[in-house]
């Protein structure tokens, strides 16, 4: 009976509802859709950068060529059809038109290749293969030089990290070219080249595979299960609303002067928003499975998963109703309620690693998002999609799960009798 | 000789960070089949003293006891037996009248076509039958109290605790409550109830204590007190007489 009364306060909220079930997918559709571009290896948007050329040799050539081929930049040299300036283009980065600009310094490449040729003589010569013509090239002094880049004060750290060390490779591989072909010249070996100029050593990601089939992260796979959870415990809100509500409006009262324990009304609670946390989990991952594919969007790969999926939303719900019986419990007014739980939702997917991963946190709040129900829900969820583990790889997570809910629980019945006897 | 249903033994009670005691040492005995009315000014411990014997709150010390089972041992059982109307229309303003005594009744065991029957018989018995499927956020301060008072009775309760149930509702409304309560007292129902009507305890109640100060302070019918005190005609007299005219503000 306390299910079907739940069931009916729901239903007469109809605001309630829609926010409940059609804010989270909202808000997956938005966020996957934002986010699939970091997924992409090839993203369909390029970010507009300034290069400002003043070496017009083989190394601008080289940077613009590659910079064009990563398909992720649109590689300007002119503004309103005059050519970029230094000035020119610090202004326009730092007042954020835009997110980059690379100078290349004059005679960069003609600099290097002589920096190289001396280098070479130097090793050659110590062979005793010294060229006598060579002897000028030895003695000059080249200074150092380097490549500027301005960014956009408002870029973020890891796109502009991304960026330097994306240039820093492509003027390794060019300098490693040019002590090539220079020793090759030095050796008088011809035009054929004589040393491999490729990269020996290459790397290749190993991803866990499911009938020979390789599990490639995509944006779906890790937001669908990200944002699922954030809008489960975004069941707080209601709940918390829910039995705030039943403190002012008297009905709690009778609750409590019934012969009914009040363990069976929370238990009438638990089941009907548990009910609706799992309602809006197979919504997530329909949209996930038969709606993405249609806007652009990668489906969500449930083939065989569904079923442990399912545990771990039922055990994120009970996680997130307890911690909404909780603050119910402890919250005087619905102003209370409402804004804490919200927060706390938004504090707990932050700790969880939502937004960021948990391994690019600072030390400290690497330990306490391992503390966090979100961050549990969260593993439990990439155990199943990504890491294609089985019921044992989540059990540890989904207890503790348990363990939050039947806490949360304990303390709100304990704190409520406690409340009582003042 | 009528048998005592309610048996309060040196019972305290003192809030956190209160100074003073809002039930102090109270010893009182209530027969069966009584209408006790509890009268006093605002802060003199009746709401504390209903809120103690519903299980609401835990008293600071002292025992008491209903139809001879201790509290502290039977609250189960106890709960079983009584039944409250809150002061506060205890109600889901959003579910109509028959959802919430559906929800309500269930509470105390009942189902199916007893709960129905009773239901629909209360209903009409109060006047609320036609608007039983309307929302009972629609409803009127007077049509509230009567659905109030119905979620407190539709078990039959051995006892019924009410807590001002006529306050804020107009005189056709108070007379129906009124005259419900007496027959339910005729059937064998024990009635508790406080209140600042006066007029309303004097007419109505078979017993009536004045309490102030956490303490009793006279105790018998209506017309024992009156005769009682020097000078009374009626009730409020005696009333001023025991408790004083200074005002009564609580925070």
């Amino acid at each position: 009976m306390s299910v079907y009364k739940e069931t009916l306060l729901l239903k007469r909220d109809f605001g309630g509802l829609v926010i409940l079930f059609v804010m989270p997918l909202i808000l997956i559709i938005t966020i996957t859709l934002i986010q699939d571009g970091t997924y992409k290896s090839m993203s369909d948007v390029k970010i507009p950068i300034l290069l400002v050329d003043n070496d017009n040799d083989t190394i601008s050539k080289t940077v613009r060529k590659n910079l064009n081929e990563s398909g992720s930049f649109e590689v300007l040299s002119q503004l309103k059809g005059k050519n970029i300036t230094e000035e020119i283009a610090q202004d326009a980065v730092f007042k954020g038109k835009y997110q980059l600009a690379i100078i290349i310094p004059e005679k960069l490449s003609s600099d290097l290749q002589l920096k190289v040729n001396q280098n070479v003589d130097r090793i050659v010569s110590s062979f005793g293969l010294t060229d006598s013509t060579s002897t000028n090239v030895k003695n000059q002094t080249i200074e150092p030089k380097e490549i500027k880049l301005y960014f956009d004060p408002a870029t973020q750290l890891s796109f502009k990290n991304g960026v330097k060390n994306a240039i820093d490779k492509m003027i390794s591989q060019i300098e490693t070219r040019s002590i090539y072909t220079t020793f090759q010249e030095q050796l008088g070996e011809g035009d054929e080249p004589v040393f491999e100029q490729e990269s020996f050593i290459s790397f290749k990601e190993i991803v866990p595979t499911i009938n020979n089939k390789e599990i490639l992260p995509n944006s779906v796979q890790h937001n669908v299960p990200a944002w699922t959870l954030f809008a489960i415990f975004f069941i707080v809100v209601p709940l918390s609303i829910n039995i705030v509500k039943e403190k002012s409006q008297g009905t709690l009262v009778r609750l409590i002067t019934n012969p009914v324990p009040y363990a069976v009304v929370i238990a009438g609670k638990t089941a009907t928003y548990l009910v609706i946390c799992m309602i809006q989990f197979y919504l997530m991952v329909a949209v996930g499975v038969f709606l993405f594919p249609h806007i652009g969007l990668p489906a969500l790969d449930v083939n065989g998963k569904l079923f442990l999926m399912s545990i771990v939303a039922i055990f994120a719900g009970l996680a997130a109703v307890g911690f909404g019986i909780l603050l119910g419990t402890l919250a005087k007014t619905q102003e209370q309620s409402a804004p804490f739980g919200a927060t706390s939702v938004v504090i707990l997917a932050a700790m969880g690693g939502v937004w960021i991963p948990v391994f690019a946190m600072p030390k400290v709040m690497q330990f306490i998002a391992h503390i966090s129900p979100m961050n549990w829900g969260l593993n439990a969820f990439y155990d199943v999609l990504l890491r294609n583990g089985g019921i044992l790889e989540i059990l540890t997570e989904i207890s503790l799960l348990l363990l939050f809910f039947i806490i949360t629980v304990t303390i709100a019945i304990a704190y409520d009798k406690k409340k009582r006897a003042v | 000789m009528k048998k005592s249903i309610i048996h309060i033994d040196q019972l305290f009670k003192k809030y956190k960070d209160a100074d003073d005691f809002s039930i102090n040492n109270l010893n009182l005995i209530i027969e069966e089949k009584e209408i006790f009315g509890l009268l006093g000014p605002n802060g003199a411990g009746k709401t504390t003293l209903l809120s103690v014997l519903c299980g609401l709150i835990k008293p600071t010390s002292g025992k008491f006891s209903i139809n001879d089972l201790s509290y502290q041992n039977n609250a189960t059982e106890i709960k079983k037996l009584m039944g409250v109307v809150p002061q506060e229309y205890a109600l889901y303003p959003t579910l109509t009248a028959r959802e919430n005594l559906l929800y309500f009744g269930s509470m105390y065991g009942l189902k199916g076509k007893e709960l129905k029957s009773k239901l629909e018989l209360s209903l009409e018995h109060l006047g609320l039958l036609k608007f039983a499927d309307k929302k009972v956020e629609t409803f009127s301060g007077g049509m509230k109290r009567r659905v109030n008072l119905i979620a407190g009775i539709l078990h039959n309760p051995l006892i019924l605790f009410l807590d001002e149930p006529t306050v804020g509702v107009d005189v056709q409304s108070k007379n129906v409550i009124i005259d419900y309560l007496k027959e339910l007292n005729s059937k064998g129902t024990t009635i508790i109830y406080t209140s600042h009507h006066l007029v309303e305890a004097q007419d109505f109640c078979t017993q009536i204590a004045i309490i102030d100060r956490g303490k009793i302070f006279a105790q018998g019918t209506p017309k024992q007190l009156i005769a009682q005190t020097e000078n009374a005609s009626n009730l409020e007299d005696v009333f001023i007489s025991l408790t004083g005219k200074e005002l009564r503000d609580v925070i």
